[in-house]
């Protein structure tokens, strides 16, 4: 994994612009036709593709590392571990975290905050107590608080956004009350693209004493990210949606919250001695690591961040914000478009719908073009019912995303008028 | 256009979806259900009423893709004026007509002009689409009230009824 990156990085140069075709190059899958068209994929706030360096990550450990990890006194099992700890570490650096026992390793997003509700949240909340979290937030980032609600009889309380789907930050003083323990937000929007501003969120919150989560699944694949400026006290996000592979994610928790939570689940490796009579729990982080972690994907995650890292997220950044710009008027142009959310702050992500044609219309009909894009309500139901639409389609850009796909789409979206014709 | 898309989007349909018939709730309904599909958000009421074990009239409302809005409108057509037993057969030959491998041919004998959405075999995640109105009509005659879902079972509104998954 050092080797390829170290090859982009010669490719693209320390502080040259970034060259998106050599990038391209990197990730196998984007060569291939779909119904004879080249792949445009246009959905990565659902899932990213892989580099070969993360594919080769993951060949090279089932090929020369495979082993448990924590377990055995044999050489296999001690490399296994070397690597799946170097890639707690990589993860740490990455996020800007203080120390690698900050990091604990879970299958995505989702698990994150369900572990963050069940074993922070959970003992903390009771009758009346209040979560917030925002209009903006991702299912995933509503229903565990529901539940969490619904076992301890606390209430959720929402942050309104206004109609550019951007938060209306005002009302927050007027909504983190005495009774508030928790705000759970999410960093970046994945059905508008809205970027939160987190770090005042953080300090408002803090200055009322309340701890904050961040869910940053749409955001590390976009810009750069450190928890510790942030001052968040947890933070969450997927790798396959930072070209990692499925099934592995991240929670960082500060370490004196992490060491105040009992363990999520139960079993090996969270131990540190069992009887019948009793069990004491392991150390952070690995208290939260019930069972034989996924080794190979927290290794395929890893190289997936040293891959971001090598490219550098400042130059992701401005490739994606000229991709932004260059879509929002190239779409804006195409006859009978509305798009939907108009942050100031906004990733590369645009959410549109069309005059009198449903966006499932669009979604099958431009795949027909190669262009894959996600329609729906991007499991933001309540999001969408503010914003008055059943739905939306959204183009989601990456790092390998070019300007010359944004015409490959609006070209697509001219088929689908002459179908409505 | 592709000829699948042609196929998936023939005028016939194209006109259901710009003017859908009986597109409006009714009245002295004795039966009506709800479907959803959570995938796409596609939402729709079915409204049928039965006088002597006949369908004397069904109607719809709601909103969704021109393919399920397109299936609504000729649905609530074609079964109008049937028997419960000619309703429910024609909702088992459309059913078996979606989902049937896209070579086998469809019955326009039995189903007449709603062979048309043989179209949607090409496009199985649209076959949800084209099913909804038809699912729903079923939970409606079944006077099961509450929301049919497209998700879960192969034929939800048969296997489970109302209100199962939301």
């Amino acid at each position: 994994m050092r080797g390829s990156s170290a090859a982009v990085l010669r490719a693209v140069g320390p502080g040259a612009a970034l060259d998106v075709e050599r990038v391209r190059r990197d990730f196998p899958i984007l060569r291939q036709h779909v119904r004879g068209k080249p792949l445009v994929y246009l959905d990565n706030a659902a899932t990213t593709q892989k580099p070969q360096a993360v594919i080769d990550a993951l060949v090279r450990f089932y090929t020369t590392e495979n082993a448990n990890v924590h377990r055995g006194v044999h050489q296999l099992s001690e490399r296994a571990t070397a690597s799946f700890e170097r890639a707690r570490s990589t993860v740490q650096r990455f996020l800007g975290a203080g120390e690698p026992s900050e990091i604990v390793f879970v299958r995505g997003a989702t698990e994150g905050i369900n572990l963050v509700a069940q074993s922070f949240a959970r003992l903390r909340l009771a009758p009346g107590d209040e979560v917030l979290i925002s209009t903006l937030e991702h299912h995933s980032n509503i229903v565990p608080w529901q539940m969490v609600c619904q076992q301890t009889g606390a209430r959720l309380k929402v942050i309104p956004v206004n109609d550019r789907g951007e938060l209306v930050v005002e009302e927050l003083d007027s909504l983190l009350g005495n009774r508030t323990r928790l705000v759970s937000i999410v960093h970046v929007s994945n059905a508008l693209g809205t970027v939160n501003p987190v770090r005042e969120i953080v300090a408002r919150a803090h200055a009322r004493g309340v701890p904050v989560l961040v869910d940053g699944a749409q955001a590390v694949s976009h810009l750069p990210v450190d928890v510790r400026a942030l001052d968040c006290d947890f933070y969450v996000f997927s790798g396959h949606k930072v070209f990692g592979p499925t099934g592995i994610g991240v929670l960082y928790a500060k370490r004196p919250l992490l060491e105040a939570m009992p363990p999520y689940q139960g079993g090996g490796d969270m131990i540190s001695s069992v009887t019948f009579e009793r069990t004491d729990y392991n150390r952070i982080p690995y208290r939260f690591e019930a069972g034989t972690p996924d080794i190979a994907g927290a290794i395929g995650l890893a190289a997936a961040l040293d891959y971001v890292t090598a490219v550098g997220l400042d130059r992701i950044h401005a490739h994606e914000r000229n991709l932004l710009d260059y879509a929002t008027s190239r779409l804006a142009s195409v006859p009978g478009v509305r798009l939907v959310g108009a942050a100031a702050e906004r990733a590369a992500i645009v959410s549109f719908v069309m005059d009198g044609i449903h966006p499932h219309d669009i979604g099958t009909i431009v795949d027909r073009d190669g262009v894959a894009i996600r329609t729906g309500h991007h499991c933001c139901q309540p999001l969408m019912h503010r914003l008055g639409v059943d739905a939306t389609a959204r183009a989601s850009f990456a790092v390998y995303n070019t300007a010359a796909e944004v015409d490959a789409l609006a070209a697509a979206l001219e088929h689908v008028r002459e179908v409505f014709a | 256009m592709t000829p699948e898309l042609r196929d998936l989007y023939q005028e016939v349909i194209l006109d259901h979806n710009r003017r859908p018939r009986h597109f409006h709730v009714l009245q002295d309904a004795s039966h009506r259900a709800d479907g959803y599909n959570p995938l796409c958000g596609d939402r729709l009421t079915v409204y049928v009423q039965v006088e002597d074990g006949r369908v004397r009239e069904a109607s719809f409302q709601g909103s969704g893709c021109a393919i399920s809005k397109a299936s609504a409108s000729m649905m609530t057509d074609a079964v109008s004026g049937k028997s419960l037993a000619g309703a429910r057969s024609l909702f088992e030959a459309f059913h078996r007509m979606v989902t049937s491998a896209s070579d086998a041919p469809a019955d326009p004998a039995e189903l007449g002009k709603l062979a048309v959405f043989a179209g949607v075999r090409e496009f199985p995640a649209r076959v949800k689409c084209a099913s909804l109105a038809w699912h729903t009509l079923l939970a409606a005659l079944r006077a099961d009230s509450g929301t049919v879902s497209t998700e879960g079972a192969d034929e939800p509104a048969v296997a489970r009824g109302a209100g199962g998954h939301r």
